[in-house]
């Protein structure tokens, strides 16, 4: 079936950033009805193509048409005049306004006056027209982030959008979300609309896109004609230039345990509180820890990591008392921690990266001696980590910030698995990252796994947690509810342990 | 049509090039004002260079001025690495004086009374640093606001002091007795008043950005001050960090008071600081925080102020135009240092 003439096409874009070029002679184009999927890895361009598309940055060559007329795109407000409308990762909405006061910013009304019946009135159409409901007076600070994403479209869609971009849309969503927000994209593509979908999630790019448009290192990569029929690791080979084989996990032979907690709990702070929890953890394998966010991970990986000191209970560490709960206590009986924000309390994204790199350990011999630094050993530590993790940056003293997220947890690991740890405890090891980077942090634990570490790994993905776990255990309101062997869990049983309902031990 | 760009880098000579730009900046802007008051901008430019650094004694008496602001500016630039937000460099400054001038009115030994009378100085300081920086630490108490109103305290403090048990029972002026004549700090050139807490303070100035940079103290100040949940993360205690810095600072500004007791003044009375606590925060701007550049930063600054007067008798241009060159130049830095952040871009132009 012939395609109708594209409502949006861009020929030819490149953007350079100094001597990189972030985007090269890129060719996209989105039909009217049309749902495009723009894949790549993380730094392939995506981010900055979208942002050449909605007018934050001038490309360097290149031009965008709409409906075949070349139009010049400056600012974001001449996209949304062009029918252009993005909805980003991180939500652009006033929190104390309401959500009608939110349509209506930047919209002027008749004479000056705000037109509420109006908006109203528009606000119920596209309700109808995509099954996009919101009630127009409650505070955005009431939504949930499912709901604030839905006024984001809404809100383009307000505007007057004939092409929506969404950036990573479902990252943020539980999967029950995932799905009304797939029946109204698929609603508006139905009425001519055009959609660019960005996502990591291979199989919801094949569940939901009739195109993609794959991006490698600026350039398109490939496109792929029938999603559906494609497969995740055909789509995954196009985005990394070579095929990406999950990692097998073999069988492994646990020792000692290397972590115990017995009887750990907490109060007193914001989030759910630990309520008697005992686990153990044993060299040569990995404990899944999993649960719906909010359910005492948090409090739990603070203890292991020594942030947070425990009311009641012990815990060892290879056979050591944890006395103090203190970071530098359970580092030096063998501790490696990855924390679950890397930007936040990970690394200090404004200083080098051997800054961040040398961070937890900076008070032990390796770094400094008598309160004098040793700038030579921090920089050759880092050096030695940026070569032995392939950490792409131009060196050390690079600003933390500047990396990749893939970079920057493999900084972390760097930092941490340099030290031989007996145990290590991660948190949400590989949230945003894509698909090489996350096949490379999961190889590193199997082999810290094989070299006779324990590893707890704390996360939300199911998925994940299956692959690479020997063990499985469930909290649900601060509780450990039941632990499973990985080859006796499914997601569906860890699913319903989850909620509460079933305990095992 | 102009717009801003986030930088993914800033290239290192930023650090030289911005303070200049926005000293220039702030000369042109300020040679409206010259003009305005009936004088010929490059004259009155013209006068002030030569008198502040047109011949040796006047760049003595730069030196002199800059001595004080040069340990301000180290106190602000160490506080603000840690984003201990110490405004109150000049409470501490003054309260530095008052400790070093009842040290220094004790008759001892002359070396003696100088080691004791830093000590004491640099201990006042650090002891009213420690007011904001445990308000903070414990109670969460906005830094920038109590450290700033502790400067009023302080100095009406000082004002009870000299108003009081220190007036000049003879002439019933409100200043302080004299510190011992051995106390006073040695003149390094015949004829001139640059004195030994000069040196001092230019000593400092490398000493202070080796413990930045070169220990682990200046490692848990730079990471502290970025991203205290990180540094915590990575075992830090970040409150003693901030408590550490603000003693570290308000003993630098308490030095700057030792010095104008010492050095130049040898009693304390009120206005025994014409601002320098206040200057220390454009100086510290101006070098980006770099120990190192405090010192150029603090002379431009003491260039102005003594140029200004020269001027003023010169020209008839109000001397007041050294304040305003200050302000203009904290705002102008302020304004430069947005380009290590972004870049601008022209947009729109044809290609």
């Amino acid at each position: 079936m012939p395609l109708p003439a594209p409502l949006i096409e861009m020929r030819g874009i490149t953007k350079r950033f100094g001597a990189v070029k972030a985007n090269e002679a890129v060719d996209l184009s989105v039909a009217p009805g049309e749902i495009l999927g723009l894949l790549g890895e993380n730094g392939a361009g995506k981010t900055t193509l979208m942002n050449v598309l909605f007018g934050a940055y001038a490309p360097d060559a290149g031009e965008i048409l709409i409906q075949g007329q070349p139009v010049r795109i400056t600012s974001s407000a001449d996209a949304l005049a062009a029918g252009i409308g993005m909805v980003h990762q991180h939500f652009h909405l006033a929190p104390r306004l309401t959500v009608l006061e939110n349509l209506l910013i930047g919209i002027p009304g008749k004479t000056g006056r705000i037109d509420r019946a109006g908006g109203l009135a528009r606000l119920a159409e596209i309700g109808r027209q995509h099954g996009l409901t919101l009630d127009p007076n409650l505070p955005v600070s009431a939504l949930s982030v499912g709901e604030q994403q839905r006024l984001e479209i809404v809100k383009a869609l307000f505007r007057g959008a004939r092409l929506l971009i969404l950036d990573e849309p479902t990252a943020v969503l539980a999967p029950s979300e995932v799905d009304g927000l797939f029946s109204a994209l698929r609603s508006m593509a139905a009425q001519g609309l055009g959609i660019i979908f960005i996502s990591h999630k291979l199989n919801e790019v094949r569940a939901l896109t009739h195109r993609c448009t794959v991006l490698r290192h600026g350039r398109v990569a490939g496109r792929v004609d029938d999603p559906a029929n494609t497969t995740s690791s055909e789509m995954a080979t196009l985005m990394c230039g070579h095929e990406i084989v999950p990692p097998a996990r073999g069988p492994s032979t646990p020792g000692a345990a290397v972590l115990t907690l017995d009887g750990i709990s907490t109060s007193k702070h914001s989030g759910t509180p630990l309520r008697d929890v005992s686990l153990a953890v044993r060299a040569g394998e990995i404990l899944g820890i999993a649960g719906v966010s909010g359910n005492g991970q948090r409090a739990l990986a603070e203890v292991i990591s020594g942030t947070r000191v425990p009311d009641a209970g012990q815990m060892t560490i290879a056979g050591s008392k944890v006395s103090r709960f203190s970071p530098r206590e359970v580092q030096a009986l063998g501790l490696g921690r990855i924390p679950e924000d890397r930007m936040t309390t990970g690394l200090v994204t404004n200083l080098p990266l051997a800054d961040s790199m040398v961070l937890p350990r900076i008070g032990t011999a390796a770094f400094s001696s008598g309160g004098l630094l040793k700038p030579d050993a921090i920089r050759a530590f880092a050096e030695a980590q940026i070569n032995a993790y392939d950490i792409r940056c131009p060196g050390p003293m690079t600003r933390a910030g500047a990396l990749s997220g893939g970079n920057l947890q493999k900084a972390l690991l760097a930092r941490e698995l340099a030290f031989d740890p007996k145990v290590l405890v991660v948190s949400q090891p590989t949230r945003g990252l894509d698909i090489g980077a996350a096949r490379f942090i999961h190889e590193k634990f199997l082999d810290m796994r094989a070299k006779g570490c324990g590893i707890i790994v704390i996360g939300e993905d199911l998925e994940e947690l299956l692959v690479l776990c020997d063990r499985i255990a469930v909290m649900y309101e601060g509780r450990i509810v039941g632990t499973l062997d990985s080859a006796d869990a499914t997601v569906a049983r860890l699913g319903l342990m989850m909620t509460g309902a079933e305990g095992h031990s | 049509m102009f717009r801003l760009e986030v930088r993914t880098s800033t290239p290192a000579w930023f650090n030289l090039a911005l303070p200049l730009l926005a000293i220039g900046a702030t000369l042109i802007l300020c040679s409206g004002l010259i003009a305005l008051a009936g004088a010929g901008v490059l004259e009155a430019y013209g006068v002030m260079f030569t008198a502040s650094l047109g011949d040796s004694y006047a760049i003595t008496e730069t030196m002199v001025r800059a001595a004080p602001m040069i340990f301000t500016g180290l106190a602000v630039a160490v506080a603000f690495r840690a984003k201990f937000w110490n405004i109150g460099a000049e409470g501490q400054l003054l309260a530095g004086a008052v400790a070093s001038c009842f040290v220094g009115a004790i008759p001892m030994p002359g070396p003696l009374a100088m080691v004791l009378m830093a000590l004491a100085g640099a201990a006042a300081g650090a002891a009213v640093a420690l007011v904001p920086a445990t308000l903070r630490v414990k109670f969460k108490v906005d830094d920038v606001v109590s450290s700033l109103l502790l400067n009023s305290v302080i100095y009406y403090a000082l004002m009870a002091l000299i108003e009081g048990p220190w007036k000049d029972s003879f002439s019933g002026y409100p200043i302080s007795p004299p510190i011992e004549d051995s106390a006073n700090f040695p003149v390094l050139l015949e004829g001139t008043r640059l004195h030994l807490g000069v040196v001092v303070a230019l000593i400092a100035a490398p000493l202070i950005w080796f413990l930045i940079v070169r220990t682990t103290l200046g490692f848990r100040i730079r990471v502290t001050g970025e991203n205290p949940e990180a540094a915590r993360y990575g075992g830090i205690h970040v409150e003693r960090v901030l408590i550490s810095t603000a003693l570290l600072s308000g003993a630098l500004a308490g030095l700057a008071g030792v010095g104008e007791v010492g050095g130049v003044h040898f009693q304390v009375m009120s206005d025994i600081s014409p601002g320098y606590g206040y200057s220390g925060i454009v100086v510290a701007m101006l070098a980006r925080l770099n120990p190192l550049g405090v010192v150029p930063a603090a002379i431009f600054l003491a260039a102005v102020m003594t140029g200004a007067e020269a001027m003023s008798r010169a020209t008839g241009v109000p001397a007041f135009l050294s304040d305003v060159i200050q302000g203009t130049a904290l705002l102008a830095m302020l304004v430069a240092l947005l380009f290590t952040a972004y870049r601008i871009r022209r947009v729109g132009a044809a290609r």
